[in-house]
């Protein structure tokens, strides 16, 4: 057994409005250069629905992931080494920028530059930022199918849909939909890193964050094909792959990620799980693929258990890591509650990032139906026999096998109808906590991690600095700066990674009164036009905050 | 021999092996962020399927031929038993396949990249450089080989008695330049071309050549990588450019007024 420890993520799907905060924060964050236009390290896919890029389910067709040879050995979809050589002039699965989509910005100078007298209205059309050429229809974009737009069109080509062989009614009264985000999973088998000739891709030993090292990256666009997800993309200005970090730099000092930090449901959870590296691949080369789901739990470790205490010591992971694991949402909602479950396990490659199935397409058709959406009986039986949105769940989450999905809507279901007598002042029933294999006080605890979902419990992130305090209320003003000053955002890290950004300030504002007094002594005053009014007490006026004056006046 | 002969055949190559040589050093060095494909794929797919394998298997082959036709002295064929005729033949049937591979492959790709307009504004001005650097020594060389060896009878023209000599006596630095005075014009052109070549190649794309991922068959698929226990103080390298930000752009405004 050799103990490693993995940042993993669970994502509650049952609340997610679908408003994309965390996409937007996130490509303001890292992907708002040249070249990574059209990259969205985060999205929100409507389901059901083709998703971002298109149809990237569809294995047959992009080769990603792994598969399991006759003799029960892995190998990549999209070939082993001979056949990465074979390829490497050309990548023969390589999505091409129309199945993402063409990117445009739209001509906003022309608004502000039309001729005062124009007999026309001034308007901003839209301009492809690949040719420069206007795109007058624009016909794809990152998420056109929105809250099931235009999906009359095109909802049959989702692979799900295929796979389980529904036709699902496109009307939007006739169907379920639900909101998936997507990041990266920092898969413990990552088949990007399998099929990276150049060895620029690697899984970090200490949180398992899957990365590129730009520096050794030569483009070869392997990782981009082979990844399942479709989450590794190619920066078409540098020539090299990018994707998502995991924020890293914000982990290393206890932060969430910004996608985490900004999600407006508060359904992200981020925490640690040990898992037994030497088992990975065994695990991941099980025979039915529904069984990966349980092979996958079957090497993540008990951080309670004396003997992988021992290991983890043994195997060089923190004390502060194994304790950070034993209070891990992510271990509570995958192994204690078992209502999180992994995305597309069928691809071998042991997603991290998991999901809480979403109860609400149920509940909607109950109500709908004239029935009480929150009576257990009612619900636990309508979860039994409504199977479309089960059968698309377990397409999703588990390679089609229904009964994790069921356990986990079940769960889901019994804890509304057993908070709701509670809420009441009835008392809790135990019967509808022992119906689906529970306590009241887990149910009441799941309730608290679930639905309350503070901050402190929702994101559990040990830092790598161990004299850094980990939580929201403990990050103080002279905390942030002090991390600043030791750690730094890293070489070639954009500005955004800096710490003091990610709260808010801009350059050269909301540093320690030591990184002013540094600032001013070295003569570099802060650059104009940048105030962080959050951060203005408001009884002086901050540098910054009017024009600089004429000679020798100072505010 | 000439003063110009000494300048073309001694102090040229060296000028061009040097840049070779030292630039590619330099730009390992300090350039790591910029060693790349640069991949146009995203943008056009079809057309690069079927030109890119093309060129850079025919062109891997030209290396191979160089390589066996340069370095390797006649003697050492002849004393293996292969007349020169059999070479001859050989070389021509093999080196006339190896061309049209690189010319077709290479007219595909240029057609791509002028023709398809996002890969026309992801060119370069060093790309267009090099572009011009690279198609020059190609067509010549295909000129060469079509004038002497294929149309210019039965033998052709015997490069393995000036041209190779003179190549290694530069490479054992011993230069023989007037090895060079006889050779047909098509020959010398493409051997100053193919120097200017050398001589750009660190600083253009081409730099990815040296890029072949030898440890890929024998590594594990899995990388593991530990975080660096510290951070640098050293300055930083080159990486993802800034992003110009409307606040960066009024900041500069409002110091210019």
């Amino acid at each position: 057994m050799k103990v490693m420890a993995q940042i993993a993520m669970v994502m509650n799907l049952d609340k997610c409005i679908g408003c994309h905060t965390c996409s937007v924060t996130c490509k303001q964050t890292w992907t708002n250069r040249t070249g990574t236009e059209y990259m969205w390290f985060n999205n929100v896919e409507t389901r059901p629905g083709v998703g971002y890029p298109h149809t990237w389910e569809d294995q047959d067709r992009w080769k990603g992931g792994w598969t399991r040879t006759r003799s029960g050995r892995l190998k990549p979809r999209s070939g082993g080494r001979v056949a990465r050589f074979a390829n490497l002039f050309a990548n023969p699965d390589l999505p091409e920028i129309v199945d993402y989509y063409e990117p445009w910005t739209y001509e906003y100078d022309k608004l502000l530059s039309a001729p005062k007298d124009s007999k026309d209205f001034p308007v901003a059309r839209p301009v492809s930022q690949l040719t420069g050429k206007p795109m007058d229809t624009i016909g794809w974009g990152p998420n056109w199918d929105d809250d099931l737009g235009g999906s009359t069109e095109t909802m049959q080509q989702d692979p799900v849909l295929a796979k389980i062989n529904t036709e699902v009614r496109a009307e939007i009264e006739q169907t379920f939909m639900f909101y998936l985000p997507r990041i990266c999973e920092h898969c413990l088998n990552p088949s990007c890193v399998a099929a990276c000739p150049s060895g620029a891709m690697y899984k970090r030993a200490e949180d398992g964050i899957v990365l590129v090292d730009q520096d050794r990256c030569r483009g070869w666009r392997m990782c981009v094909s082979s990844c399942p997800y479709k989450k590794v993309y190619f920066n078409h200005t540098t020539g090299k792959a990018e994707k998502c970090t995991l924020c890293y730099p914000r982990l290393e000092v206890g932060q969430p990620t910004v996608c985490s930090e900004t999600c407006v449901g508060r359904l992200r959870y981020l925490g640690v799980l040990l898992y037994d590296a030497d088992r990975v691949t065994e695990a991941a080369s099980v025979e039915d693929p529904q069984d990966l789901y349980m092979a996958q739990r079957s090497i993540l470790l008990d951080p309670f258990d004396p003997e992988v205490i021992a290991g983890a010591r043994a195997g060089g992971v923190p004390d502060s890591w194994v304790k950070a694991a034993q209070d891990s949402p992510i271990w509570a909602l995958i192994d204690t509650y078992e209502v999180a479950l992994p995305l597309h396990p069928e691809y071998r490659t042991l997603p991290m990032v998991w999901y809480v199935p979403p109860l609400s397409p149920v509940v909607d058709r109950v109500t709908a139906a004239g029935n009480d959406g929150e009576d257990h009986k009612i619900l636990l039986t309508a979860l039994s026999t409504m199977r479309i949105p089960l059968e698309y769940l377990a397409g999703l989450l588990t390679a089609g096998d229904t009964r994790p999905v069921e356990r986990s809507l079940r769960r889901l279901a019994a804890m509304r109808s057993y908070m709701r007598d509670l809420d009441l002042g009835r008392g809790g029933n135990e019967e509808i906590a022992g119906a689906v294999g529970m306590t009241g006080e887990q149910v009441q605890a799941m309730y608290r991690l679930l639905a309350i979902a503070k901050y402190d419990d929702r994101y559990v992130i040990p830092t790598t600095h161990p004299e850094t305090p980990r939580g929201i209320a403990e990050l103080g003003e002279d905390v942030t700066g002090m991390v600043e000053e030791l750690v730094g955002a890293g070489e070639g890290a954009p500005e955004a990674c800096s710490v003091s950004t990610f709260h808010g300030g801009g350059t050269g504002l909301r540093i320690t009164s030591r990184g002013r007094a540094k600032t001013a002594a070295e003569g570099l005053a802060p650059t104009p036009g940048r105030v962080n009014l959050l951060d203005w007490s408001g009884d002086s006026a901050q540098a910054g905050l009017f024009p600089p004056a004429a000679a020798g006046v100072d505010a | 021999m000439t003063t110009a002969d000494v300048l073309l055949w001694v102090a040229y190559p060296y000028i061009c092996l040097t840049l070779l040589v030292g630039g590619m050093v330099w730009r390992w060095r300090t350039d790591q962020f910029g060693w790349t494909t640069r991949s146009s794929q995203l943008y056009e797919k079809p057309i690069l399927r079927a030109a890119s394998p093309t060129f850079h298997l025919g062109f891997l082959a030209v290396i191979g031929g160089h390589f066996v036709g340069l370095l390797v002295p006649k003697t050492w064929t002849a004393a293996v038993g292969i007349p020169q005729h059999v070479y001859h033949l050989t070389a021509t049937i093999g080196g006339s396949v190896a061309a049209l591979a690189t010319v077709l492959g290479l007219a595909g790709l240029l057609y791509r990249r002028f023709a398809v307009r996002s890969v026309t504004l992801a060119t370069t001005t060093r790309d267009k450089v090099m572009y011009v650097l690279l198609v020059l020594p190609v067509a010549l060389g295909t000129w060469a080989t079509v004038a002497n060896q294929v149309l210019g009878g039965p033998e052709g023209y015997d490069y393995r008695e000036t041209i190779s000599p003179w190549l290694r006596s530069v490479l054992t630095f011993s230069p023989h330049p007037q090895l060079m005075t006889a050779v047909p014009l098509s020959f010398r052109l493409h051997v100053l071309a193919g120097f200017a070549l050398f001589a750009i190649w660190p600083f253009t794309r081409l730099v990815h050549a040296v890029t072949i991922p030898v440890q890929y068959p024998t590594r594990p698929y899995i990388v593991y990588r530990a975080r660096r226990a510290s951070v640098s103080a050293a300055a930083g390298r080159r990486g993802w450019a800034p992003v110009q930000r409307s606040a960066d752009r009024d900041g500069a405004r409002s110091r210019g007024a």
